[in-house]
């Protein structure tokens, strides 16, 4: 056991907590906040199941995004889209035997790459050069996207310059998740990309990363216009209730 | 602000997005609210000595009581969509009015004090102290937004720089930092039960002006009943609806509307008025006060619904949080809506053929319709998504021969705040009323040059007040602006269903 897998090891168990934990507490904070009043973004859909349904389509579709700034939706769509195909195909790290349709996707994966670091680019373009944008970019902005578009980019590396044994990578994750440690293949390129991978996890909760699991609860998208049959109603209600002569 | 100060904007063809222009408004602040009024409404008279200290903890506290709050503070992801949306930055390319920097103005501190990449980054994140530089920007930028809303409908998450206008303003009360006129408005509604400070012996004198004036042009006794106990209907206006121009015009229209429809109603003297400037305040204490008018008005004049008058904010206060600030309603007759818009309740008489309508009337006009952004943003209508949009086009329709939507992109859902909502409706904020005006006047110049539109109706006595005084400015004729049932009151053949 080298020591770099030692450390790469215990890196990624902590990069492990510290997303799952960071996350869960998160969504937790954000859950057990109370929303006293109804601030859809009008106009909303009538039913619960009709702001479920629009909460949907903002994941999905970006549909706000679409109607504000085509440049913008087209990369962040690009990046979003291409980042899922390439978690899934990279499930196949995690997996034995690997699931039929993960490994039928597989051959995109490169290409899907490629489409994250352009949509990333153009994301990055816009902020340096479209004045607004760059007015309301901070240094995190710019150093996020160069965090990706690295990951991204030492991830192509293994691929097209120098040949990582991804057997032995597997053998590693597999290894990390049964207990039973397996050496690490001491590549450049494959040091530089989960290096930035654990980066990336561990910053994950504690940044503008987080709109992830954001958009779920933003009360401009997720209410239903019920405002005038349903009562939205806050733990101080009955004392402001109690307040009334009537 | 002197005149001379005034940018007067040129009316073209398009609506060009500006350039930055670093502190366009920077010197346009609100006035500060003085020590008695603050005392009146319970904040501290003047800053007080540990502002900072304080300021925090109410932004904490703040933090723990909406969601929304902390939600938007939280995942902006900074990608510009919103930058150029807002009337006030289009209008003067000032870049702290880009809906995203104004929230950053917040965000700055909420990261220093409240987030671990502030507290060990926070050159990183871009967090900062509150400094007292930064409290006057506060001060300036967050008396800069109308609360329209219309960001959020183009954020990708939503994110509503209303939510965050209103904490900061909230916090900036609570260490004694008022701005005069909306603070000035709250207690006037407290204390005589209505924002422009009409008495009850002045409300009744001008009801029963009306009345006279309406007996003799029309020949028909019209009631405007105050206080009629008993009677079907509460009319809660906005108190313009009494007092200006155009806005009284409307009030005569639901006059003419009630009297056709034969429906008993009655203004309060207790709640002479539909708006609730507690909103803009952030302040749920106040609006609870404000709200609250109302239902005991109500239940006092034993009215069995409750219609609301033309008026933006006033029907979102009434429809998104009547019932929850003050609810239930379940005194009132649950066949009908409550609250109801008034213009739920006209469109309600045309479909049922109780209204006789002649368009011709109004043939000296081509009208358009300015989508106030309360109701289109922040309320509904009808029962239905896009009620607040279908349902004033259509009883203008039934109005009017002659109707004309402006640009799709700057009407419905999309439309421009008139300049002057959320507590801006004030002299020395001129400079941001013109420019937060300019993309409504573009898009309305480009109606009446290529459509010949000569009038422009509004169902929000902010909206009237504001186009009132901001059309002189830019040479166009103020009384180019008419209230909803203006139209109405035109077009209804008195007599004829009698
Ligand atoms: S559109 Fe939303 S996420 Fe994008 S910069 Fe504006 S507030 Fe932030
Ligand atoms: S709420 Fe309206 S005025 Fe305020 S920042 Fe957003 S768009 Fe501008
Ligand atoms: S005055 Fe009218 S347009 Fe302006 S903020 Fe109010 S509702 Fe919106």
């Amino acid at each position: 056991m080298t020591f770099l897998t030692v450390v790469y090891a215990i890196l990624f168990y902590v990069a492990t907590i510290v997303l799952i934990g960071g996350l869960a507490y998160r969504v937790w904070s954000y859950f057990k906040l109370p929303v006293p009043l109804k601030v859809f973004t009008a106009p909303a859909p009538r039913t619960r199941s009709g702001a479920a349904l629009r909460v949907a389509r903002e994941i999905v579709f970006f549909e706000s995004l679409f109607l504000s700034n085509k440049w913008i939706w087209i990369f962040s769509a690009l990046f979003h889209a291409s980042l899922l195909v390439v978690l899934i195909t990279h499930l196949r790290y995690f997996m034995e035997p690997v699931w039929g349709w993960v490994a039928l996707i597989q051959p995109i994966e490169p290409y899907a790459s490629l489409a994250m670091v352009a949509g990333l680019g153009g994301l990055w373009v816009r902020r340096l050069f479209e004045p607004r944008t760059r007015y309301v970019s901070g240094v995190s902005d710019h150093l996020m996207l160069a965090l990706l578009i690295a990951i991204a980019l030492a991830g192509l590396a293994m691929k097209f310059v120098s040949h990582t044994d991804i057997i032995m990578v597997k053998a590693f994750y597999l290894g990390l998740m049964r207990f039973d440690w397996q050496p690490l293949p001491a590549d450049f390129f494959l040091l530089v990309h989960l290096l930035l991978v654990a980066v990336l996890m561990i910053v994950l909760p504690f940044s503008k990363l987080l709109h992830l699991p954001g958009v779920f609860f933003s009360p401009a998208i997720n209410q239903a216009d019920d405002a005038r049959e349903r009562r939205q109603l806050a733990s101080w209600n009955a004392a402001f209730d109690a307040l009334r002569e009537k | 602000m002197a005149e001379q100060d005034l940018i007067i904007p040129e009316l073209g063809e398009h609506l060009p997005t500006p350039d930055i222009a670093e502190d366009a408004l920077a010197d346009v602040r609100s006035y500060p609210a003085k020590p008695q009024l603050q005392e009146a409404l319970g904040f501290p008279t003047e800053l007080v000595e540990d502002w900072e200290e304080k300021a925090i903890a109410k932004m904490g506290e703040l933090l723990e009581k909406y969601r929304s709050l902390r939600l938007y503070l939280d995942i902006c992801v900074k990608c510009g969509a919103c930058t150029d949306k807002c009337q006030f930055f289009l209008g003067s390319g000032d870049p702290k009015n880009m809906p995203v920097a104004r929230q950053d103005l917040l965000r700055q501190v909420y990261r220093k004090h409240f987030t671990a990449g502030g507290k060990y980054a926070p050159d990183l994140v871009g967090a900062k102290p509150l400094t007292r530089e930064m409290l006057d920007e506060w001060f300036t930028y967050y008396h800069q937004c109308s609360q329209c809303r219309r960001c959020s409908l183009f954020c990708p998450y939503g994110i509503d720089t209303a939510e965050i206008s209103m904490a900061a303003r909230e916090i900036m009360d609570s260490i004694g930092m008022g701005q005069k006129y909306t603070n000035e408005v709250v207690l006037k509604c407290h204390q005589i039960g209505n924002n422009l400070g009409i008495p009850e012996a002045a409300l009744r004198n001008i009801c029963e002006g009306v009345e006279e004036d309406l007996e003799e042009e029309t020949g028909v006794s019209i009631r405007v009943p105050v206080n009629e106990a008993g009677a079907d209907v509460l009319l809660v206006a906005p108190s313009a609806d009494f007092f200006a121009e155009p806005h009284i015009d409307g009030l005569i229209g639901y006059a003419k509307v009630f009297h056709q429809a034969g429906i008993s109603w009655t203004v309060s003297s207790h709640a002479s008025e539909a708006g609730n400037f507690a909103m803009y305040l952030g302040s749920y204490e106040h609006m609870h006060k404000v709200s609250t008018r109302i239902r005991t008005a109500a239940i006092d004049l034993k009215v069995k619904r409750v219609v609301m008058g033309e008026c933006g904010h006033a029907w979102r206060a009434a429809y998104s949080f009547l019932n929850t600030i003050c609810g239930p309603w379940d005194f009132l007759d649950p066949n009908y809506p409550i609250p109801q818009h008034i213009c739920e309740f006209t469109q309600d008489l045309i479909e049922r053929g109780g209204l006789a309508l002649d368009p011709t009337a109004n043939d000296h006009m081509t009208v358009t319709f300015h989508d106030s952004c309360n109701p289109a943003r922040a309320a509904g209508m009808g029962g239905y998504p896009g009620g607040q949009f279908e349902i004033p086009r259509s009883i203008i329709r039934a109005c009017c021969n002659k109707y004309v939507d402006m640009h799709p992109d700057f009407i419905r859902e999309k439309t421009f705040c008139c300049g002057g909502g959320g507590g801006l409706l004030t002299e020395e904020l001129m400079p941001v009323r013109i420019a937060g005006a300019t993309p409504r006047l573009q898009a309305l110049k480009q109606v009446m040059d290529n459509d010949g539109v000569t009038h422009m109706a509004a169902i929000c006595a902010i909206c009237k007040s504001q186009f009132t005084a901001i059309l002189p400015k830019v040479d166009m004729d103020p009384d180019m602006i008419v209230s909803l049932h203006q139209l109405v009151s035109n077009a209804i053949q008195l007599g004829a269903k009698d």
